[in-house]
C-alpha cells in the first residue's frame, strides 16, 4: 500500500438525488451516506443534536467525511443481509473496492469499553489495485464552527467540539490541512484500511482500537440480523417488508422509545422551493399505524417502548398533547432558519426546530388512544397509570372535539373544521368505550364518551359528506377533498366497501392521483411532490376490502419501484422524475408499506384484519344501540 | 483528633465536592467524568463503573479529609479559608502530580507514547487535565477550594 501526498478540496460536486442516499445508525442518531462513499449528514449524540456533517444541505460549508476512489468509478451498493451495515462496491478500470459503513449499536451490558458513539468505515480492494481519497471535513453546529484539529500521535486525530470532542483513528497516517484531515493511499487486492470515528462528551474517551474492527463489524451485522429473526412477517414482500422494518428501527430512539419522523432537517418537499421542515422529532400523529406495524411484526418490545412514551413522556403537558415532542418528551425548540447552510439545491430556508409545535391538532388523541388500543387488542395490557392517561385524553376529546384545528396536513394558515380531526378524535372515543367493554379499561365517563361519539359520526356524517361531489370533504361544508379520507374505513368509521368511501375513494382519484398512480396528499398545498405514504393509504384501502387483492397487489408493486436501490423511501415521490423528496428516509412512508403489506397479506390468508374492526367497523351507532 | 467532627465535616464537604465535580460536567465546564474515572479501574463495563466510581469517589474525599484535618490539628488552626488555601494546593497536587502519572497508575488509560491497546484504551488526561476540557482545571479548582472551606467551617479542633 502506497500513502499519496495531496491536497485538500473543499467539495465542489453536484448535489447527489436525494434517493442516492442510505442511511446507517445507532439507534440514537443516524447518517446519510451517498453513493459516492460521501457521510454528508451526520449530527452526534442524538437525532436532533448540531451537525458535524451537513454536506447534504451545503457542499461547501457543511462538512463530510468522504472515502471513495479519486479516479471514476462506477457503484453497486446493498446492505448486508437483514442488517443496517452498508456495502458500497466502486469498479474503476484498474479494480474495485467494498466499502463497509456502520454505527455500531451500544450494549451497555457488554464488559468491555467501547466508545460513546462512534462510526466504522472499512475498504478493501477485491480486485486489481485502486487510488483511494479520504477527507474528512468538520463543521459543526450546522456548518457555523470550524472546529480545532490536532495531531495526538498514537492516539489519533482529535476534533474538539467544547463540550464533546471526536476522535479519528485510521489504519494510515491523516494529514491536517485547512481544516480537514485527508489521505491519499493506494490499494492492492486483499489490502484493507479501517477508520473509527468517535464522540464523546465524557472524559475519559473511550479510544477504539483498529484491529478489533473485524470483529466489531461482525458483532453489529449479528446483533441486526438477531433483531430481524424476531419478525412474524412471511408474505410475498418479505425483502421490502423488512427493509421498511429495519429503517424504522433505525429512526427509533433507544434510550427512551421515541420514534422520530426522519433523520433529517430541510430536504425540500419540492427542489428549491422552501418546504423544508426539520423532521428530527416525534410526531403523536404517525403513533396508530406504527403501533400496528411494529405489534403485528412481532416487535413487541419497540411498540411497547413506544407506548410508555407516549403515556408518559409527553406527561408535562397532559392531559393537552402538543403534536410533536423531543427525543424525551421535551417541547421542540422554536424553529429558526441556519445563516450558513444554504439547503438542498439551493432550497432555502434551511429550518433548526419546527414551528408546528405551536400548533393545535385534535387527531393526535385518537392516534394516542388507538395505539394503546391497538396495544390491548393485540393482548397487551394497558396498566392503571395508563389507563388513567388515557381517561385524561378522553375527557379532553370529550370537551374539545368540536375546535377548529390545523388538522394533519400541518398547513401554516388559520385553524379549520378538519374532518380528519373529527375522524380522529371519534376514534378516541370508539376506542375507550371499547376497550372499556372488553374490560381493558376501569372508569372514564363512558357514557359521556359515548354521547359525544355519536355527536362526532353525526357530524362527519352530515357535514364531511359532500351530496353533490358523492364524497366525504377535507373540511366540514368543503368542496375538496384530501388523502387522509381513505383512514375512515382504516379507523373502522366506515366500511371500505361502502357506498360513501367508494365514492370517495373515486373523487380522490380523480382529483389527487397521477397517470402513474401515485397520490397527491391535498387540493390545497402548495406545489410538492406526491406523497408516499397516502399511496400505502390506498393500497390498504384496497387490500381492506376497497378493492381487490389483485388492486392492492399491483398498487404495492408499483410503489416499491419508487424505492431506491436500497429499498428506501423519502417522504415524497416526484411525479415526473420518481425521485425521493423531502426528508430522509422517512419513518411514516416505511410503516405505510408495513401495513399495506400487513392488511394485503391478512386479507388474502383470511385472517382478522386491525384488532378495532369488529368492534367498530359498521355504518350504525353500534355502542348506543347496545346501550339502548 | 475529633472523630466525631472529622466523620461528619469531611462526609459533608465530600458530597458538595461530588456535586460540584460533577455539576460542571453537566454544566460543561469539564467533560471529566469523575465517576467514571475512577470506576473504570475497578470494571470496564461503563453503568456499573459509574456506579462504582461514585462510591469510590466518596470514600476518597473522606480518606483525603483526614489529611485536612490533620494538618488543622497540628498547626492548632481551623477556618474556612485556612481549608481553602489547603484545598488549593490540593487541586494543584492533583492536576500536575495526579494526573501526569495517571497513565501509569490507571489499569485502563493509554498513554501518549503508545496509544491505545486491547488493555488500555482510555483518553490520559493530559497537563492539568486539559485533554479534557480546557476549563477542567478551573472546576477542579472550584471545587477543591469549597472542599477545603467547608472542612475548615465544620471541623472543631479537640
Amino acid at each position: 500500500m502506497a500513502i499519496k501526498p495531496a491536497s485538500i478540496s473543499i467539495d465542489s460536486r453536484p448535489y447527489p438525488d436525494i434517493g442516492d442516499y442510505a442511511v446507517i445508525g445507532d439507534c440514537r442518531t443516524a447518517a446519510l451516506v451517498s453513493k459516492y462513499g460521501c457521510i454528508d449528514w451526520l449530527c452526534w449524540p442524538r437525532f436532533d443534536s448540531g451537525s458535524i456533517f451537513a454536506a447534504l444541505l451545503d457542499r461547501e460549508r457543511g462538512g463530510y467525511w468522504k472515502i471513495a476512489p479519486s479516479t471514476p468509478f462506477s457503484v453497486q451498493r446493498e446492505y448486508l443481509e437483514g442488517s443496517n451495515v452498508l456495502q458500497t462496491r466502486f469498479q474503476t478500470s484498474s479494480g474495485s473496492v467494498a466499502l463497509l459503513d456502520l454505527m455500531p449499536v451500544r450494549d451497555t451490558t457488554q464488559a468491555v469499553m467501547v466508545p460513546d458513539h462512534e462510526i466504522i468505515r472499512q475498504i478493501s480492494c477485491t480486485a486489481g489495485q485502486v487510488d483511494i481519497e479520504i477527507e474528512l471535513v468538520p463543521r459543526t453546529n450546522y456548518g457555523e464552527k470550524v472546529p480545532p484539529i490536532r495531531n495526538f500521535g498514537k492516539l489519533g486525530t482529535r476534533i474538539d467540539n467544547g463540550h464533546g470532542v471526536y476522535w479519528l483513528h485510521s489504519s494510515i497516517p491523516m494529514q491536517i490541512k485547512d481544516s480537514a484531515v485527508w489521505a491519499k493511499a493506494t490499494l492492492m487486492t486483499g489490502e484493507t484500511l479501517a477508520f473509527s470515528f468517535t464522540y464523546t462528551e465524557n472524559a475519559p474517551a473511550v479510544l477504539p482500537l483498529l484491529e478489533q474492527v473485524p470483529g466489531r463489524v461482525d458483532a453489529c451485522t449479528k446483533w441486526w440480523q438477531g433483531w430481524t429473526a424476531q419478525a412474524q412477517y412471511d408474505g410475498d414482500f418479505r425483502d421490502e417488508v423488512m427493509r421498511s422494518a429495519l429503517a424504522l428501527k433505525l429512526m427509533i430512539f433507544a434510550p427512551s422509545g421515541a420514534i422520530i419522523a426522519a433523520p433529517t432537517t430541510s430536504l425540500p418537499e419540492r427542489i428549491g422551493g422552501d418546504l423544508n421542515w426539520d423532521y428530527r422529532y416525534c410526531w403523536l400523529r404517525d403513533a396508530s399505524l406504527t403501533i400496528r406495524a411494529l405489534i403485528e411484526l412481532g416487535f413487541w418490545l419497540e411498540a411497547t417502548s413506544f407506548l410508555d412514551w407516549m403515556l408518559h413522556a409527553t406527561r408535562l403537558t397532559q392531559p393537552e398533547l402538543k403534536i410533536l415532542y423531543t427525543l424525551y418528551g421535551n417541547r421542540p425548540p422554536a424553529e429558526r432558519e441556519s445563516s450558513i447552510l444554504r439547503g438542498y439545491r439551493g432550497s432555502t430556508p434551511v429550518r433548526i426546530g419546527n414551528a408546528a409545535r405551536d400548533q393545535l391538532q385534535l387527531d393526535v388523541y385518537g392516534e394516542v388512544v388507538d395505539a394503546a388500543a391497538q396495544f390491548s387488542f393485540h393482548g397487551g395490557e394497558l396498566d392503571r397509570e395508563m389507563q388513567k392517561v388515557l381517561i385524561g385524553f378522553g375527557d379532553y376529546v370529550a370537551k374539545h372535539w368540536d375546535t377548529p384545528d390545523q388538522g394533519i396536513w400541518e398547513p401554516r394558515t388559520a385553524p379549520q373544521n378538519h374532518t380528519h380531526s373529527r375522524l380522529l378524535c371519534w376514534t378516541a372515543l370508539d376506542r375507550l368505550i371499547t376497550l372499556s367493554e372488553n374490560g381493558a379499561l376501569k372508569g372514564g365517563r363512558i357514557d359521556e364518551y359515548k354521547k359525544q361519539a355519536e355527536a362526532i359520526r353525526q357530524q362527519i356524517q352530515q357535514r364531511a359528506w359532500n351530496e353533490k361531489l358523492q364524497s366525504y370533504v377535507s373540511e366540514l361544508d368543503g368542496e375538496k377533498v384530501d388523502s387522509s379520507l381513505l383512514l375512515l374505513s382504516w379507523y373502522g368509521f366506515e366500511k371500505p366497501d361502502g357506498h360513501r368511501m367508494r365514492g370517495t375513494y373515486r373523487r380522490l382519484r380523480e382529483r389527487l392521483s397521477t397517470s402513474e398512480g401515485l397520490l397527491y396528499r391535498s387540493e390545497d398545498l402548495p406545489p410538492e411532490g406526491t406523497f408516499a405514504i397516502c399511496s400505502f393509504w390506498e393500497a390498504e384501502y384496497l387490500a381492506l376490502g376497497g378493492g381487490t387483492t389483485k388492486q392492492a397487489r399491483d398498487l404495492i408493486k408499483t410503489l416499491t419501484k419508487y424505492r431506491n436501490d436500497l429499498g428506501l423511501f423519502g417522504e415524497e415521490i416526484d411525479e415526473n422524475t420518481g425521485q425521493a423528496l423531502g426528508n430522509f428516509p422517512q419513518a411514516f412512508t416505511h410503516v405505510g408499506y408495513i401495513g399495506a403489506a400487513l392488511s394485503l397479506t391478512q386479507r388474502e390468508k383470511g385472517e382478522p384484519q386491525l384488532g378495532h374492526r369488529p368492534e367498530s367497523a359498521t355504518p350504525q351507532t353500534s355502542h348506543l344501540k347496545q346501550e339502548a | 483528633m475529633n472523630w466525631g467532627s472529622w466523620i461528619l465535616s469531611g462526609f459533608i464537604a465530600t458530597l458538595a465536592l461530588s456535586t460540584l465535580l460533577v455539576g460542571s460536567q453537566g454544566f460543561r465546564l469539564t467533560r471529566m467524568n469523575v465517576p467514571y474515572l475512577l470506576g473504570t479501574i475497578i470494571t470496564p463495563e461503563r453503568e456499573r463503573a459509574r456506579l462504582y466510581g461514585f462510591f469510590a469517589h466518596l470514600v476518597n474525599g473522606w480518606v483525603f479529609s483526614f489529611f485536612y484535618v490533620y494538618i488543622f490539628e497540628a498547626r492548632h488552626m481551623v477556618n474556612w479559608w485556612f481549608g481553602l488555601l489547603i484545598g488549593l494546593a490540593h487541586a494543584v497536587f492533583l492536576l500536575t502530580i495526579v494526573m501526569s502519572l495517571l497513565p501509569s497508575i490507571h489499569p485502563r488509560m493509554a498513554s501518549e507514547r503508545k496509544g491505545p491497546t486491547s488493555r488500555r484504551q482510555l483518553e490520559p488526561p493530559g497537563f492539568m487535565a486539559l485533554n479534557y476540557g480546557y476549563q477542567t482545571p478551573i472546576s477542579v479548582f472550584i471545587a477543591h477550594a469549597v472542599f477545603g472551606a467547608i472542612l475548615g467551617s465544620l471541623y472543631h479542633l479537640h
